[in-house]
């Protein structure tokens, strides 16, 4: 299978695990930010072919993971109201709020449709005039500029009956947050694949700088990351941390400027609330003044029950990497996919999904 | 041309019942016991008889590389190989969507034909319902099948020993992407058709070449994956297979990566998974080599008594993973 068998070449991957061993010589903390990075890690084994003085981190990269509670609970409120229709991507269904979820609510008569895109939903709001139909708007950069063009389409086409429950979320700036609560001692960060297509490897250059730490964005294929393990390890070994990119085939230092001037024009930048780190400044975008219409969470209102969390799950010190799903008392046991008791197990990109399907330490 | 449709009337018992059924099916069909045209067709038996069924509701009825008449024949005919069983008699039951045209209908049967001769089964028993429209999409089919299990026979999801060798009669994933690239319109360079096939020749070859087969299976819906995750726990032993031993074709591998799918739980009609004493593995196999449907057979793993319910691939890398069965839903109406 022509350019995707190259990244997969056997030999070429034991020549850079062997570089990997050679280059490494003290104990070094690595994380992979992306929930992609993570399942092709698990997936290919990779952790069993590292040294043991490289330890791979799995960090907050998965956006459903993230979405807070208080947020999924806000989601299924505006499900039960009248007259509404719910889309959705299908990872939101499962996962479980305070009280319910998205898959209850639909089974308790709620209108909640999976939809593949924004342009699907916008296309419901387009078939049902007569109803409301809000987007559960998660994602990391990635997904917002699609979000960005749905509000200017619906603009320009005069669609009144279609809202964004924005819950939209920035890499850099939650990168930030991890590395200023200083919990994990990172030596070097394996930087997203897809989110860095949009907003380039620029904004990385923060954290060599300040932190001391090292960035490369890796593609998503075993040897890719490989590779960018091996580039991180040099770096930090010579002392010189700097951001690289070892995913040239789709990144770019500067990223996707059709992408960002969408965002920009639709979007600023707001806090967002992440499962298991709070609230946290500029880390979220939010509509600007002129397209608030399109709020969901200015047009209607709801009422709110308190948020309550899973008791026992660490879905939050997972997302922060300071604990791994194997040092969940519920993981395997309670928490499987068919009953996942945190958002970790829901979804496709969450760690403990990952390691629930791949991991070999199981025992 | 003017192309006849299925009426409600086709099914209400009327002439036109017997129009559909002496016109349609029994040309095609026919042979003394379904001729009689009676309740129930009698039949004299000696030794132990395996029984099965299965319904057959595939999205569209026609994809490349079968249909839905061709995976009904062959469906319930490899659940009896599976068994060790020689399949004989089979039973068909249509259940038709108001408005399918005769001539649609027409290639099913044909289809079912083909594969019966093919297999050396009888349709010896039948009925045919007819729906109002939406009630079914166009065209469901539940076939249920007999077969005598030679003496000496004991094979069994059960039976798996540790030592034994895993083999895999071909390439997988092939059914499951050519229904789905059929149903979406999606197009591959490389074009993946079905791999429907009834096996039960393959089977009474290989039972013939060896007595220490000890389970068989074939691994439809959930994929190769779920078959031995299935295995492995009612023999309660553990299972390791190599990833680069197990055959994919090109096409499926790229609508895999294309659409997020691994072809181990992808859905196959046409294979089987043999756990074989390691002393007639090579036997089996080369046997297996020469008939149509075992061209691309191969020894992808053996039964271990280390983690005991569970199935672990060794990665091209060198890596080891687990092996979960299928979680959830893959892909609608496959079969």
């Amino acid at each position: 299978m022509k350019f995707i068998d190259e990244y997969r070449d056997v030999e070429l991957a034991k020549k850079l695990v062997s570089k990997i061993k050679q280059l490494s010589t003290r104990p070094t903390r690595l994380m992979e930010f992306c929930g992609g990075h993570t399942v092709s890690i698990m997936m290919n084994g990779i952790r069993q072919l590292l040294p043991p003085t490289v330890e791979m981190l799995s960090g907050p990269g998965c956006p459903v993971c993230v979405t807070a509670n208080a947020d999924i609970d806000k989601a299924i409120a505006l499900a039960h109201l009248p007259d509404v229709i719910i889309t959705t991507f299908g990872d939101m269904m499962k996962v479980p709020g305070s009280y319910s979820s998205l898959q209850q609510a639909r089974a308790g008569k709620a209108d909640i449709r999976i939809v593949y895109s924004t342009q699907d939903a916008l296309q419901i709001a387009r078939d049902n005039p007569t109803q409301s139909v809000i987007f559960i708007g998660i994602g990391f950069e990635t997904t917002a500029p699609t979000i960005a063009a749905s509000i200017l389409q619906s603009e320009n086409e005069g669609i009144r009956n279609f809202y964004v429950l924005c819950l939209s979320k920035l890499c850099p700036p939650i990168m930030k947050a991890l590395l200023d609560l200083g919990e994990l001692k990172l030596d070097g960060i394996v930087c997203p694949g897809h989110v860095s297509a949009i907003i380039g490897s620029r904004p990385y250059e923060f954290i060599p700088r300040n932190y001391g730490v090292a960035c490369v964005v890796s593609g998503f294929e075993a040897l890719d990351i490989l590779q960018s393990i091996a580039l991180l390890v040099e770096q930090i070994e010579s002392g010189k941390p700097t951001v690289e990119i070892a995913y040239r085939r789709v990144v770019s230092p500067e990223g996707n400027k059709t992408a960002l001037d969408l965002m920009e024009s639709v979007f600023e930048i707001g806090s967002a609330d992440w499962r298991g780190i709070g609230v946290v400044p500029a880390s979220g975008l939010k509509l600007r003044r002129k397209f608030e219409r399109f709020d969901a969470e200015q047009a209607f209102s709801v009422t709110l029950e308190p948020v309550r969390e899973a008791k026992g799950c660490i879905c939050g010190d997972i997302l922060r990497g300071v604990k791994t799903p194997n040092d969940c008392k519920l993981f395997r046991k309670v928490c499987t996919p068919e009953h996942p008791v945190g958002p970790c197990m829901v979804s496709s990109e969450g760690s403990c999904s990952a390691y629930y399907q791949y991991g070999t330490d199981y025992e | 041309m003017n192309d006849e449709t299925i009426l409600l009337a086709h099914g209400s018992g009327s002439r036109l019942s017997h129009e559909l059924i002496e016109k349609n099916f029994l040309p095609s069909l026919a042979n003394p016991l379904l001729a009689k045209l009676d309740d129930s067709a009698v039949l004299d038996f000696n030794g132990r008889l395996a029984f099965t069924t299965d319904s057959y509701v595939v999205s569209p009825i026609f994809f490349p590389g079968g249909d839905i008449g061709r995976l009904a024949v062959c469906g319930t005919i490899n659940d009896l190989a599976m068994s060790g069983a020689t399949p004989l008699y089979l039973s068909l039951s249509f259940i038709i969507e108001e408005g399918l045209t005769l001539s649609k209908l027409a290639k099913v049967v044909r289809s079912i034909k083909a594969a019966a001769e093919e297999a050396g089964v009888k349709i010896i028993t039948g009925d045919t319902k007819v729906v109002n429209r939406e009630s079914a999409d166009k065209l469901f089919i539940n076939t249920s099948g007999i077969g005598i299990v030679p003496e000496g026979i004991d094979i069994s999801g059960a039976n798996a020993k540790v030592g034994d060798k895993i083999i895999l009669s071909g390439a997988i994933g092939d059914h499951g992407i050519a229904v789905m690239s059929q149903r979406e319109g999606l197009k591959f360079s490389v074009p993946v058709r079905s791999d429907c096939a009834p096996l039960s020749k393959l089977v009474s070859q290989m039972l013939e070449a060896s007595s220490q087969i000890h389970c068989m299976r074939d691994p439809t819906r959930g994929g190769l994956a779920t078959t031995l995750n299935e295995l492995a726990s009612q023999s309660k032993v553990g299972i390791r297979i190599e990833e680069g031993n197990i055959p994919a074709h090109d096409g499926v591998r790229a609508a895999c990566e294309l659409l997020g799918f691994d072809p181990l739980y992808v859905a196959n009609e046409g294979k089987l998974i043999a756990m074989v004493a390691p002393s007639d593995a090579e036997k089996v196999l080369a046997i297996m080599k020469r008939n149509r449907y075992g061209t691309e057979a191969s020894i992808i793993g053996e039964v271990t008594d280390e983690h005991k319910g569970k199935v672990i691939m060794r990665t091209r890398l060198g890596t080891s993973r687990i092996v979960d069965m299928l979680i959830g839903e893959l892909l609608p109406r496959i079969c």
